[in-house]
């Protein structure tokens, strides 16, 4: 009984501790990332943003989540009744599962798998099923007319990503994030590798759904998109998922190009910081670039996106893989390398 | 080592189950998902074996991939599904058939692998590199030493496939308007504006 207890349950009991530590702080981000985004952008429209409830309007995003859950959640008549129950579940699994690899200090990671990089990489590439199961099940024009175009237009940026971080992987010689991390001790990704920063970073933005790429929600043209027809509580789901979702992309964007939880510079003021802040501080600085982007940039047309996807990212990102192998190569600058 | 044996039944059971269900749901859309979670079992085993980046890639190119684009054309297919039904019996010998064909080659795959007089070999040969090394490394330290042509050839026969496909289904329009940015971008003030001074009552 003691072996089992020892084996079993105490293993369980900390993993479960652990996952904890990370859901619901990151849950809370989310809920203050929605006042953080509608702070920016009135501040940068010259307006106030939410400043009733609460000092500062901080209680804000309680408010609206208290309001989202006692609405009345509703399912079409014509719908696909289990899997428009199924879809906002799975994007907001997805949403979080993702985490399990990020690592936030040395040695601060849930599960350091060696093929951490893969991993994130397959989580975010299942997001697309919960977007066109949502817009499929909702039996209605508008959800699957936004769900196609979500489809495609992730699958289409997912490919850029995926050279982007071909080239990371080819600079830091594993596919471990925190090995990533490590070899970007002496000089960070986003420099010698700074247009694959600014591809991953749009292809980002184009993978969440976020404007200028937001054409799966258009809101004047689609009303909602893909979510249309949710209400309440789901509704609810896809819109914490989305904002995770955005906030693991930034985690991801610090860790193969900026860093990690390492400091800009490994001297006296600044290595006094503790890593998990220094990731904070660079993830908090990403996203408000999301933000920036979204109160900047005007929506794109449809057919511009496509291009801008498949004709000039993934060409480029093609050939700066092949630039960097060649380079590696050629200077002897391989890491990792096996002998003989 | 009971977790691993539980695990393994649940991830086969489940992938077996999903397989079934590929064939039996009367929805097409609902065969997509199902044949989605049958890959995802089937990477659940892999990770069992310690084969880690096969699981992840099967989960990167299969699901993340080409379901996505089954789920698209199965959706976008108006099918009656009654009719869809109709014929299953005169399908029944050949789709048995294809299955008798597939289980038997199975069969000799494992026999060579079990049971053969160079089954120590065949074994060897595929698990060449110590256990201290990541499985990702070892991959790719066979695939592009021992394996290098045949993965060469491999590449080259996925190229012409794709080269096929878009030849295939390549027309060429007529009339078809096209954006040309770079023209657009190229575009000065001098060959779009005239400023034409005009008399009062003449017009243009």
């Amino acid at each position: 009984m003691n072996m089992f207890l020892n084996d079993y349950v105490l293993p369980t009991a900390i993993i479960v501790a652990q996952i904890l530590a990370i859901v619901v702080p990151l849950l809370v981000s989310v809920a203050y990332l929605t006042y953080f985004e509608r702070k920016v952008i009135a501040s940068m429209q010259l307006r106030k943003g939410p400043n009733v409830v609460g000092p500062f309007g901080l209680l804000q995003p309680l408010a609206d989540g208290a309001k989202l859950f006692v609405k009345e959640t509703i399912l079409p008549a014509g719908s696909n009744k289990l899997l428009f129950i199924m879809a906002p579940m799975l994007i907001f699994v997805l949403s979080l599962i993702a985490w399990a690899v990020i690592p936030f200090g040395d040695g601060l990671v849930l599960a350091d798998i060696n093929v951490g990089l893969l991993y994130f990489f397959a989580i975010s590439s299942l997001g697309v099923y919960g977007v066109i199961m949502a817009g499929w099940a909702s039996n209605s024009k508008y959800a699957f007319l936004g769900a196609l175009r979500s489809a495609a237009q992730m699958v289409s940026y997912e490919v850029s990503i995926g050279f982007v971080v071909i080239t990371v992987v080819l600079c830091a010689g594993s596919l471990n994030l925190s090995d990533i991390v490590e070899a970007q001790r002496t000089v960070w990704f986003a420099i010698p590798l700074l247009p694959m920063f600014v591809i991953f970073f749009i292809s980002a933005l184009a993978e969440t759904n976020r404007a200028p790429f937001d054409l799966p929600e258009g809101e004047s043209e689609l009303v909602a998109g893909y979510f249309v027809e949710y209400s309440s509580m789901t509704f609810a789901l896809f819109f914490l998922g989305e904002y995770a979702n955005m906030i693991l992309m930034s985690a991801m964007t610090v860790v193969l190009f900026m860093g990690g939880w390492l400091p800009i510079f490994d001297i006296a003021p600044f290595n006094w910081i503790p890593g998990p802040i220094w990731f904070f501080a660079k993830i908090s600085f990403v996203l408000f670039c999301f933000l920036w982007v979204r109160a900047t940039f005007p929506r794109y047309r449809y057919d511009q996106l496509m291009r801008l996807g498949w004709k000039v990212f993934l060409p480029l990102s093609l050939l700066w893989v092949a630039v960097t192998a060649g380079v590696l190569v050629s200077f002897g600058w391989l890491p990792n390398q096996v002998a003989g | 080592m009971i977790i691993q044996a539980l695990a393994f039944y649940a991830f086969a059971f489940v992938a077996i189950a999903a397989g079934v269900m590929v064939v039996a749901s009367r929805n097409p859309v609902h065969s997509v998902l199902f044949l989605i979670l049958a890959f995802f079992n089937a990477s659940g085993l892999f990770v069992l074996i310690g084969a880690e980046f096969i699981a992840m890639i099967l989960i990167v190119v299969y699901v993340g991939a080409v379901a996505v684009l089954f789920l698209f054309v199965v959706m976008m297919l108006d099918i009656n599904f009654v009719e869809l039904r109709q014929g299953f019996m005169d399908y029944l010998p050949v789709g048995a058939l294809i299955g008798f064909i597939l289980l038997a080659e199975l069969a000799f795959v494992v026999g060579a692998w079990v049971v053969s007089d160079d089954a120590s070999l065949v074994k060897a040969a595929s698990a060449p590199v110590a256990a201290e090394i990541s499985n990702t490394r070892a991959l790719g330290m066979i695939l592009y030493t021992r394996y290098v042509y045949l993965f060469q050839a491999a590449g080259v026969i996925l190229l012409i496939a794709m080269i096929g496909a878009i030849v295939l289904t390549l027309r060429s329009r007529e009339g078809v308007k096209r954006q040309r940015i770079a023209d657009q971008v190229a575009r000065n003030r001098e060959e779009t504006v005239e400023i034409v001074k005009v008399q009062s009552g003449e017009g243009v």
